[in-house]
């Protein structure tokens, strides 16, 4: 699969950067963080990504979703990463929407899967416990009571889930992990918002002896690792994705200020000082948009390499963004450091999507144990 | 879908029958490389059979038109190819300046006698080329050039001298830049020339480098005939052709962050150190640089695959190749500065049986001239600065 876009994912990434643009830029956070919102994200724009048929880009086509793949939810998950817009796509329309559609049951599908492409339904994965990424040392426990699950264990760093109509969560089971989908508004389950320090929202949720019956497992009972293992690598590729748009955004905007700014009665772009550290990053931007195409077609045709090559885009992309929202600031001067300015907001963003779903560290961690040292 | 899948299966078998054992597994060392040429030297008999049976099919330049010997093989066809060389650990038949740089240029620029009469010799790896680009005061600002050539009717007189000419020594002919309008402002005034290094008046003097050994040479012409049919291109615009063929050369050297390595990195690494109880390396710090490193080589190789992707639907900003040149050399002395420090002072032995020649050590000082020739990593970042951000002044 050639690593560039087709003329259908082309037109979707301009319909996306079109949409975004006009119904969710950058302003659009920024109301939603200066009015302190009561959801920090507006159900409006999530119903109307599902009108565009974006919510549901990777749900079958008879759930009511687009049925394309992982390009496609790379391409949204980019056009998200440029404007800053705080959506529900990663969390509901990516992880959850990916879980259910290879492991959830008939009644399960069709009780989610055609909300969720309709932008009606916020369904969130829970899977992290302590600070970092590390879904191989969960301690959530499902234990059998009666016909159902009793669960208790406590997650954070859940993708809207103050807003989420239902939850997914991994808990251990038996003889191994198990993943759930429980109703928030069950007896035992509690719910705080964490504004995140990107103005984006997650939540840290605490399960005391919830009781769940026996069809809330989703897949097989002990058998969730696999399941949960291939909606976390469509995510991270996403994310890495997210990080190629909000980085490569906040360099855009970056060499547009070093044509403009003048200093010492130069454009501050003549000089070579900036003009080698600009050419360093382009360089960088160009090789993370080519690791993130190799994750993404990867995932789409089931190279057996797929995992690898997600941990690669994630590491890559992380560690580029990270340069790039970085280098604005500094390149900007005093005004990067205002929040009037919007690069500020890309480094915010960029340092919360690079923790989410494993950060450089982890996924180097990953690459050094595939090839065996 | 399926034209490419019996592609793949005629490939895998016939290499399967074709690739000697003696020409599979990596590639230890330069001296391993066959370069062909009327002197060609091969490390096993074997080689020249591989290099033989390749060159008859055009797989030494797999997307080349077949009138002048190449492959003719679509993009995705030269990459099944590729990968199913790579399946095997097939070494390269031929390392060639000809395939990778002047036959480019001779398809793009050459006269229809150029192509069928060098091409087909390229393919099969009967001839060897070099390159004459630098000058002593012509480096960086390679158009400065001042090697003349002088008309004489029906032919030119070349005057001056090359350095840092790649394998001159041992190469059958050169490819050149020769100042024809000494007029002329200086990106004008060039011509690209072909000059048969047997020509009366052309000699070289191998350069010894930091690594002891002498890849490259000065090269001296006096009084050299050179006829004008071995002109490629318009006559004063062969700077057009040299920034052309740069592309190339810098793709290439690119690639080697890619194809210089050999064995993996934490392999090596944990051959030399050793591993913990849980199968770690047992060096933390280096650990965790070889992983950064190992991510950025397997996000770079996409990179390559995916400019040549952009390269055949007519996407790719030429000056792409300047940010493949400057990562993917910048990525290959990090990768060897990493081998030192996995070989430990092993590494270290210049000369003893079991650094084979201090291999490791002079491999990793080679890679210093990674970054400067070609165009140094500083004006590859200029020509990005200019071409590709368009940033003022540059």
């Amino acid at each position: 699969m050639p690593l560039i876009l087709t003329e259908e994912q082309t037109m979707l990434k301009e319909a996306a950067d079109g949409f975004l643009n006009e119904h969710a830029p950058i302003a659009h956070l920024r109301k939603l963080r200066d009015s302190k919102d009561a959801d920090g994200v507006s159900r409006d724009l999530w119903r109307a990504f599902g009108e565009m048929g974006f919510a549901g880009v990777i749900i079958p086509e008879e759930h009511g979703g687009s049925g394309l793949g992982a390009v496609e939810a790379g391409v949204m998950a980019e056009a998200l990463g440029r404007t800053l817009a705080p959506s529900p796509f990663l969390g509901s329309g990516v992880l959850s929407a990916k879980v259910l559609v290879d492991g959830g049951s008939a009644e399960q599908q069709a009780a989610w899967l055609p909300r969720i492409a309709a932008g009606e339904a916020i369904v969130s994965l829970a899977v992290d416990e302590g600070s970092k990424h590390a879904p191989s040392r969960i301690a959530t426990v499902a234990e059998r009571s009666g016909n159902g699950f009793k669960l208790n264990g406590a997650k954070g760093f859940v993708l809207d889930g103050h807003v989420a109509d239902a939850l997914i969560v991994a808990a251990l089971t038996e003889n191994g992990l198990s993943l759930f989908l429980v109703d928030p508004k069950t007896a035992g389950v509690e719910i705080e918002r964490t504004v995140m320090v990107d103005a984006h929202n997650a939540a840290r949720v605490t399960l005391t002896d919830v009781e769940v019956d026996a069809d809330a497992v989703i897949g097989s009972v002990d058998g969730g690792e696999a399941l949960l293992e291939g909606a976390l690598n469509l995510g991270r590729a996403c994310a890495a994705a997210s990080l190629n748009g909000a980085g490569d955004q906040a360099f855009q905007t970056t060499m547009a200020y070093l044509r403009t700014r003048k200093q010492f009665g130069k454009l501050i772009g003549e000089f070579q000082a900036l003009q080698h550290r600009s050419a360093h990053l382009f360089s960088e931007i160009e090789i993370a948009r080519a690791a993130v195409m190799g994750a993404l077609t990867a995932l789409d045709s089931d190279r057996p390499d797929a995992a690898l090559r997600v941990s690669v885009a994630k590491a890559k992309a992380g560690r580029v963004a990270e340069l790039a929202v970085q280098e604005a600031v500094q390149m900007h001067g005093g005004v990067g450091m205002t929040d009037e300015y919007d690069v500020g907001l890309f480094m915010k963003r960029v340092r919360v999507l690079n923790e989410l779903l494993g950060d450089a560290g982890f996924h180097q961690e990953r690459m050094a144990r595939a090839q065996g040292f | 879908m399926t034209d490419l899948d019996a592609f793949r299966a005629e490939t895998r078998a016939w290499l399967e029958a074709n690739c000697p054992a003696e020409c599979r597994g990596p590639v230890e060392s330069e001296d391993d490389r066959v370069w062909g040429g009327r002197n060609a030297v091969f490390p096993t008999p074997a080689h020249k059979i591989w290099l033989d049976r390749m060159g008859a099919r055009g797989w030494t330049a797999p997307e080349w038109p077949t009138q002048y010997g190449g492959g003719g093989l679509s993009r995705e066809q030269a990459k099944v190819l590729h990968s199913e060389m790579r399946r095997i650990d097939a070494h390269p038949p031929l390392a060639s300046f000809g395939v990778w740089m002047l036959g480019p240029a001779l398809l793009a620029f050459g006269t229809e006698a150029q192509k069928l009469r060098f091409l087909p010799e390229i393919v099969r790896g009967e001839i060897r080329w070099c390159q004459g680009y630098s000058e002593p005061g012509s480096g960086s600002d390679l158009a400065s050039i001042q090697t003349r050539a002088e008309d004489r009717g029906d032919h030119w007189i070349v005057n001056g001298q090359k350095v840092w000419t790649s394998y001159a020594d041992k190469a059958d002919w050169i490819f050149c830049l020769v100042r024809t309008d000494p007029e002329a402002p200086k990106h004008l005034g060039i011509s690209f020339v072909l000059i048969d290094m047997a020509t009366t008046g052309v000699s070289t003097r191998p350069i010894t480098l930091i690594s002891g050994k002498s890849p490259f040479c000065e090269t001296f012409f006096d009084d050299v005939r050179v006829e004008k049919e071995n002109l490629v291109g318009t006559l004063n615009r062969g700077w057009d052709v040299a920034k052309y063929l740069l592309a190339h050369e810098r793709t290439m050297i690119g690639a080697m962050g890619e194809l210089g390595g050999g064995r993996p990195l934490g392999q090596v690494a944990t051959g030399s150190i050793g591993t913990d109880d849980d199968g770690r390396l047992d060096e933390p710090m280096l650990r965790a640089r070889i992983a950064e490193m190992e991510v950025d080589a397997a996000a770079f190789r996409l990179a390559m695959e995916r400019a040549g992707d952009q390269v055949k639907v007519g996407q790719a900003h030429p000056a792409i190749a300047s940010m493949l040149k400057y990562y993917g050399s910048e990525l290959n002395k990090r990768r060897h500065e990493l081998l030192m420090a996995a070989g430990g002072s092993d590494a270290l032995e210049w000369e003893s049986e079991r650094s084979r020649g201090g291999k490791a050590a002079r491999d990793w000082l080679r890679t210093k001239a990674n970054s400067i020739e070609g165009g140094t990593s500083e004006v590859q970042l200029n020509i990005i600065a200019k071409h590709l951000l368009q940033l003022p002044g540059a």
